[in-house]
């Protein structure tokens, strides 16, 4: 006969205001194996966790029942407890008569019969429990950054200085990100490439860091701790260990049509093309689909003049596998297509988004930072701002959310142009200015106040293009007037979306994203740079609209616990893995198709058939993928796959007693 | 100085007719103003579009009953294209047009009267075009 001791909470008057929790103690003591029971106000303080630990010793339990709150909530402590009273940990079951049960009912009888019921049916379970130990697991010590934005770079040198091995993938040519692009930052207006490009630089030089630019994470397999990466380097057409950085290349290619990413497409680049002065690495790469030679076989003058010999045209995708403990993803965002907001003209040359103004005011830029109009280069004299383009939207056109960063970039925008020219007029137009972060609202009202920005509180209806004006229509919804400005240039603060590509990222990585396809933590309070999967962490904008302070202070987080998981030598597996029974798997391996973790694969055994050895195939369960789901346990037909702590005879006991 | 009440309680029988027959969320409006700014016909207007929608808000079915503007309104759509909170203020104004058609009893138009009516300078053309095809039998 089991001795199960039963534990009654009150949780205050969480439970003991619908429960009748003394009634329950009393029914508990009458059910099979009960060999103790009793209640107390709050089981989960110390005290509560002491009598209990005392009772087991006392009585010699060997099974313990909490009926109490969630499992969700307390079922590590009291594991714990048991643990340190000397029986295994997995000997204890929650009863949940708080959540579902004094929560959710008025009635005190009612909620007390449910509430023996819920006892009655962890009592018939733990009857079943078996001991379980779980496995543990080697941690590679190595991560691997997805995206090399600020996002990326901080997390990567955060977790390099702490003595890790970290490899950043970036996609595009060069790391840097969205934040290289940017002329000033807020709320400081400090240069962002002075303070990037340091960033940048650290990242290459750090011994622990090793870059992986113009290359992309194919697939990934594996689990926390030891997670294995494909990772395609696509061809660079350029000796990456040959080349100088001269430039000879550049400045000569004869294929100048393509726009260049970088400068917003103000600019055009050369079919082999550094994308800006301080990338890193500061290596050229050959665009396919421009290049003269790659598409027709002629010119080749890079190849040439190159004093290095560093083109290389025969040059070939790579894939190469690494293994990682962790991983952070730092992919960034994108902004939305603005053509689907016809009426504000997105077309005309004048019209343009505000990461494109960031271009036409950085010296660095197409127009050497001077600020002039792209359709004829002249300086304009009245420039509109309209915030909250497709953001807040509920329609199809536009993302419901509220992008976060525009209210304070348009600021930034507005106020480097009276900064550096006082006599151009310039026009907000916003629904709400949102400026909730240090020193934030004081930098808003510094535009109004200092540089006399005219803040407009009202939406833009429409843009006609008249002559070389662009007439834009809107209204003061406070006055009640309407307008009709006769600008020079829109500037457009386009809604911010996620990558294009989040989905098959997700997919790639099995994490999850909200219905605007940005990443979701694991809880949006207590977990807020953890992924529901293991040993994949989120940072940066990929998680949703983000500047560049909480990016950076979410990627050292990030940084943090991935430097914890990296920091144990072993990890503990979760012991309420599947497992199969051999000799009545049939090797159909239904399971292995249902597995939504690819933790089943088979074997090939030997039995003994009445004296005769024979080969049969059989499902194996890898159990430190295994999430303990229990989806295998529901497809198996012979039942031969049970799930370790949840088997079939525990759950049909629980059914059993609930039906009693 | 006469203060009125923000939000009466004696129209809340009305707004809740103009919900009904719209089918709208007033309260998805967040006053961004922007069905305003591309409207057609706000000249002729003495309320304008968000205006009318903030009235809505606040349960001021009389201001937006008397106003001239549900009358000026072209039903042109282009609010209700552009709004970024998807409502559609043009079915609003329709709503509260016909609402004051059966309010003054004008809601049995036949067709054969529609010719003596349209003489009448005062009934706005709108007007006999809603209720046509609302309430003639
Ligand atoms: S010419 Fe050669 S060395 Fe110079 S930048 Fe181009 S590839 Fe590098
Ligand atoms: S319990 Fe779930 S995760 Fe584990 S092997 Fe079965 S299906 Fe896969
Ligand atoms: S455009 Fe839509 S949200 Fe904006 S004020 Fe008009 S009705 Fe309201
Ligand atoms: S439907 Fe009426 S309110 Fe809306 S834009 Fe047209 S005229 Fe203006």
């Amino acid at each position: 006969m089991r001795k199960i001791g039963v534990f009654v909470c009150w949780c205050g008057s969480n439970i003991a205001a619908t429960v009748d929790v003394k009634q329950v103690v009393e029914e508990a003591k009458k059910m099979p194996g009960v060999a103790y029971a009793a209640d107390y106000q709050y089981m989960c303080s110390e005290i509560g966790q002491n009598m209990m630990k005392e009772v087991i010793d006392k009585h010699n339990l060997d099974r313990v029942v909490v009926a109490a709150c969630s499992p969700r909530m307390h079922e590590n402590t009291f594991r714990r407890a048991a643990e340190e009273a000397g029986i295994n940990p997995y000997l204890v079951e929650i009863a949940n008569i708080r959540e579902q049960c004094s929560w959710v009912h008025k009635d005190k009888e009612a909620g007390t019969e449910k509430a023996i019921a819920l006892t009655r049916a962890a009592v018939a379970k733990v009857t079943l429990n078996s001991e379980l130990v779980p496995g543990e697991i080697d941690v590679v010590k190595k991560a691997l950054i997805i995206g090399g934005g600020i996002a990326g770079i901080q997390s990567a040198l955060d977790i390099a200085d702490a003595g890790y091995k970290v490899d950043i993938v970036e996609k595009t040519p060069s790391i840097g990100g969205k934040m290289a692009q940017l002329d000033k930052t807020f709320p400081t207006l400090d240069c962002s490439a002075c303070i990037l490009t340091p960033k940048m630089v650290d990242a290459a030089k750090h011994p622990n860091i090793t870059l992986h630019t113009y290359s992309e994470v194919e697939k990934i397999s594996g689990y926390v701790g030891n997670f294995n990466v494909q990772i395609k380097k696509k061809a660079r057409y350029v000796d990456m260990d040959k080349c100088t950085g001269c430039r000879i290349c550049t400045e000569k290619c004869p294929s100048k049509k393509a726009k260049s990413e970088f400068e917003e497409g103000l600019k055009n680049r050369g079919a082999v093309y550094i994308p800006f002065a301080q990338a890193v690495p500061n290596v050229p790469v050959i665009d396919t689909d421009e290049c003269i030679k790659l598409k027709t076989g002629k010119c080749g003058l890079c190849e040439k003049l190159c004093p290095s010999n560093a083109i290389k045209f025969d040059d070939k995708d790579e894939i190469i596998t690494e293994e990682y403990g962790a991983i952070v993803v730092a992919s960034g965002y994108d902004i939305i297509d603005l053509n689907k907001f016809g009426e504000y003209q997105y077309d005309h040359p004048d019209v343009i988004t505000s990461l494109e103004f960031e271009r036409i005011t950085n010296a660095a830029g197409p127009t050497n930072g001077k600020f002039l109009r792209p359709s004829d280069g002249e300086k304009p004299k009245k420039v509109v701002f309209i915030q909250c383009v497709g953001s807040r939207d509920k329609t199809e056109r536009g993302k419901s959310y509220c992008s976060k960063i525009c209210c304070m970039y348009t600021a930034k925008h507005s106020m480097l142009i009276k900064e550096k020219y006082p006599d151009i007029e310039a026009y907000v137009f916003y629904i709400d200015v949102r400026t909730p972060g240090k020193n934030f609202d004081e930098f808003q009202r510094r535009a109004v106040e200092k540089y006399g920005v005219q803040y407009i509180k009202g939406m833009v209806g429409k843009i006609f293009p008249e002559g070389k004006k662009l007439m834009v229509h809107g209204v003061d919804t406070m006055s009640g007037e309407t307008l009709v400005i006769d600008a020079d240039m829109v500037v457009l603060a386009a809604a911010t979306k996620a990558k294009s590509d989040a989905i098959d990222l997700k997919r790639k990585l099995n994490i999850s994203t909200d219905i605007n396809n940005f990443f979701t933590e694991a809880h949006p309070k207590l977990r807020p740079v953890e992924t529901a999967s293991a040993g994949i962490y989120l940072a940066g904008a990929c998680q949703g609209p983000k500047d560049i302070p909480e990016t950076v202070a979410q990627s050292s987080a990030a940084a943090a616990k991935v430097i914890g998981l990296l920091n144990k030598s072993k990890l503990v597996n979760n012991p309420c893995v599947s497992a199969v029974d051999e000799s009545l798997c049939s090797g159909c391996l239904a399971c292995t198709e249902m597995c939504p973790y690819d933790a089943i694969s088979y074997k090939n055994i030997e039995i003994d058939d009445h004296g005769k050895k024979i080969k049969k195939v059989v499902a194996d369960v890898n159990e430190a993928l295994c999430h303990g789901c229990g989806g295998c346990t529901v497809t198996c037909r012979p039942g031969a796959i049970d799930l370790k702590g949840f088997t079939n005879k525990q759950i049909l006991a629980e059914v059993d007693a609930i039906c009693h | 100085m006469t203060r009125t009440k923000i939000i009466p309680d004696k129209y809340e029988k009305d707004i809740l007719q103009i919900k009904k027959i719209s089918n709208e969320m007033i309260n998805d409006c967040m006053q961004c103003g922007k069905c305003t700014a591309g409207c057609p016909a706000i000249t002729e207007m003495d309320i304008l579009p968000h205006q009318i929608l903030r009235h809505l808000q606040l349960g001021q079915f009389d201001k937006v009953i008397q106003s001239k503007t549900i009358w000026s309104c072209a039903s042109c759509f282009t609010c209700a294209a552009r709004c970024p909170r998807g409502v559609d203020l043009a079915k609003l104004m329709e709503a509260i047009r016909l609402i004051n058609l059966r309010q003054k009893g004008n809601d049995r138009l036949k067709v054969q009267n529609i010719g003596q009516l349209m003489t009448d300078q005062k009934m706005p053309q709108q007007a006999v075009v809603s209720a046509l095809r609302k309430y003639s039998k």
